[in-house]
């Protein structure tokens, strides 16, 4: 569902309109936060993250030798806290949104037992074509931003957080490209 | 215990190839895309059916080793872990993560990945323990085309050591005893609390000073203290937690019969139950095998109010206190 161009009504910059997921249009402005997405860290995908992502370090599944080298149980591997932090922004523009970086740096660790809460905020929007502002680039003007594959719409930073009990698990950055508005990717 | 590494012998590393020509053990595949997206809790449709890409964030999965380990990790790599390795840094934790994908990897692309070590910091001490950042930087193909860049920044490290219970009990820190108070560790050696009394002017001191603080006469001589006392203040330490101490305790500063007053553990009653004022007897605590300690234990004046009378046993059990009495100054 491709949603049309939304205008800036607020006169507060750039703001676009993209396919949220399925038929809502989200706009995206500098300063829009995203849902909070609260994922529950049980032992079940401590393990099954670190599988998936072929990490078999035994501080991610056992528990006793976790112990041993120091920590007080098996905790998230920085793989799965990247693959969540990609999904939590793919979620939010929709699966025509083209990530393009994913930058974390890992806090408080995430172990058994714990919630991990994700929010994060719109930092910084450009449209393609380097234009500055609210362009409304419903036709097919718009130059193809450097970015390889991209379909051409806005970029955006978006600034995460993981906060769980113990703190920021992690805090990052994902750069993404919306797809050209008024069009499917 | 780690020992040292010249962060200069590290640095020569920077530079050198961590994996050479590393290749993908499986090609981009439906299965382990499933998988991911499972675990993930990830169910955009980007990531299924004919034109299914594999999650951009999966990157660094393509190029693990798994169970039966990696393969192209270049010799330099290596002798660096086990530089690291022999200083006691062999734990591992991976801090950064920064991935930039430049184009979709598709079932069927064939992964292979080359990556170099960014840097080595100096030492570094962090919440976890001391150790060394190691960061790399790969760049990922698909069929020979650049699909990605993952820098990786991983701590090296030392675990901070936490307190083994039982295993090798902390010993308490021994005083420091010098030339000016060697008279009063004799005097605990013996069971006798010793307090000074300056031969000028008659004044009693403690602790133990080489001067007095009223008339400045340096000659003194020693009274032995009674071992009566009541607590003329106290705190009671909860946090931090020091190596053979066991918070919550009673840390009580201690006015002697004589008048003057000492700082010691308030033992014998509940940390919560110490109260200004309270009888205190001197005896004296086998701390460890070569360390006694002047200590105050409160009498079992039981749970009623009034401050029972002024004298209290102090021969209930330990037997420690034997000593204690007479020599009056």
């Amino acid at each position: 569902m491709g949603a049309g161009v939304k205008g800036d009504p607020g006169g507060e910059g750039m703001s676009v309109g993209v396919g949220g997921g399925a038929e809502s249009a989200v706009a995206i402005s500098v300063g829009a936060e995203l849902a909070p997405l609260e994922i529950a860290v049980t032992r079940t995908l401590i393990v099954s993250g670190a599988i998936a992502s072929r990490d078999y370090q035994d501080v991610h599944h056992d528990a006793e030798l976790a112990k041993e080298k120091g920590s007080p149980d098996i905790f998230m591997n920085i793989l799965t806290t990247n693959g969540l932090v990609g999904r939590y922004v793919t979620d939010h523009f929709g699966p025509t949104v083209v990530l393009r970086k994913v930058a974390i740096r890992l806090g408080a660790p995430n172990y058994p037992g714990d919630t991990m809460v994700l929010t994060g905020k719109v930092t910084a929007v450009e449209q393609a074509g380097g234009s500055e502002s609210g362009s409304e680039s419903g036709s097919e003007s718009g130059s193809e931003s450097g970015a390889g594959n991209g379909s051409g719409g806005a970029t955006a930073v978006v600034r995460v957080v993981g906060a769980n009990g113990l703190g920021a698990h992690v805090t990052g950055t994902v750069t993404v490209t919306l797809p050209k508005s008024g069009g499917q990717a | 215990m780690t020992g040292d590494l010249a962060h200069a012998a590290l640095k020569v590393f920077e530079g050198l190839p961590a994996a050479t020509a590393g290749v993908g053990k499986d090609l981009v595949n439906e299965p382990m895309i499933r998988h991911w997206c499972e675990a993930m809790g990830d169910t955009s449709p980007a990531y299924e059916g004919p034109d299914a890409i594999a999650p951009p964030t999966m990157l660094q999965a393509w190029t693990m080793g798994g169970l039966s380990g990696h393969q192209g990790r270049s010799g330099a790599y290596d002798e660096l872990f086990a530089l690291l390795d022999g200083a006691g840094y062999t734990s591992v934790v991976a801090t950064d993560c920064e991935q930039e994908y430049l184009r979709p990897l598709r079932p069927g692309d064939a992964i292979t990945f080359d990556a170099v070590i960014e840097s080595v910091s100096e030492r570094k001490t962090t919440k976890l323990g001391t150790g060394h950042f190691v960061t790399t930087r790969m760049d990922v193909r698909a069929d020979g085309e650049l699909a990605g860049t993952h820098r990786f920044r991983i701590l090296k490290y030392a675990p901070t050591a936490r307190p083994l219970p039982e295993k090798k009990a902390a010993r308490r820190p021994r005083p420091v005893v010098n030339r000016d108070n060697a008279g009063f560790w004799e005097g605990v050696r013996e069971h006798r609390l010793l307090i000074q009394r300056c031969s000028s002017c008659g004044t009693l001191r403690f602790p133990w000073l080489p001067g007095c603080g009223a008339c400045a006469s340096q000659e003194w001589s020693t009274v032995e203290a009674s071992g009566e006392g009541t607590v003329f203040s106290y705190v009671v330490m909860h946090h931090p937690p020091f190596p053979a101490f066991d918070p919550p305790y009673a840390v009580g500063l201690i006015e002697l019969a004589e008048g003057v007053r000492i700082i010691s553990n308030v033992v014998g009653v509940p940390y919560d139950k110490v109260r200004t004022g309270m009888p205190v007897r001197l005896e004296f605590m086998r701390v460890d095998e070569e360390l006694e300690l002047p200590v105050f234990r409160a009498g079992d004046a039981g749970p009623g109010s009034g401050c029972a009378s002024g004298v209290v046993s102090g021969g209930d059990s330990g037997g420690v206190s034997g000593g204690a009495s007479g020599g009056e100054g």
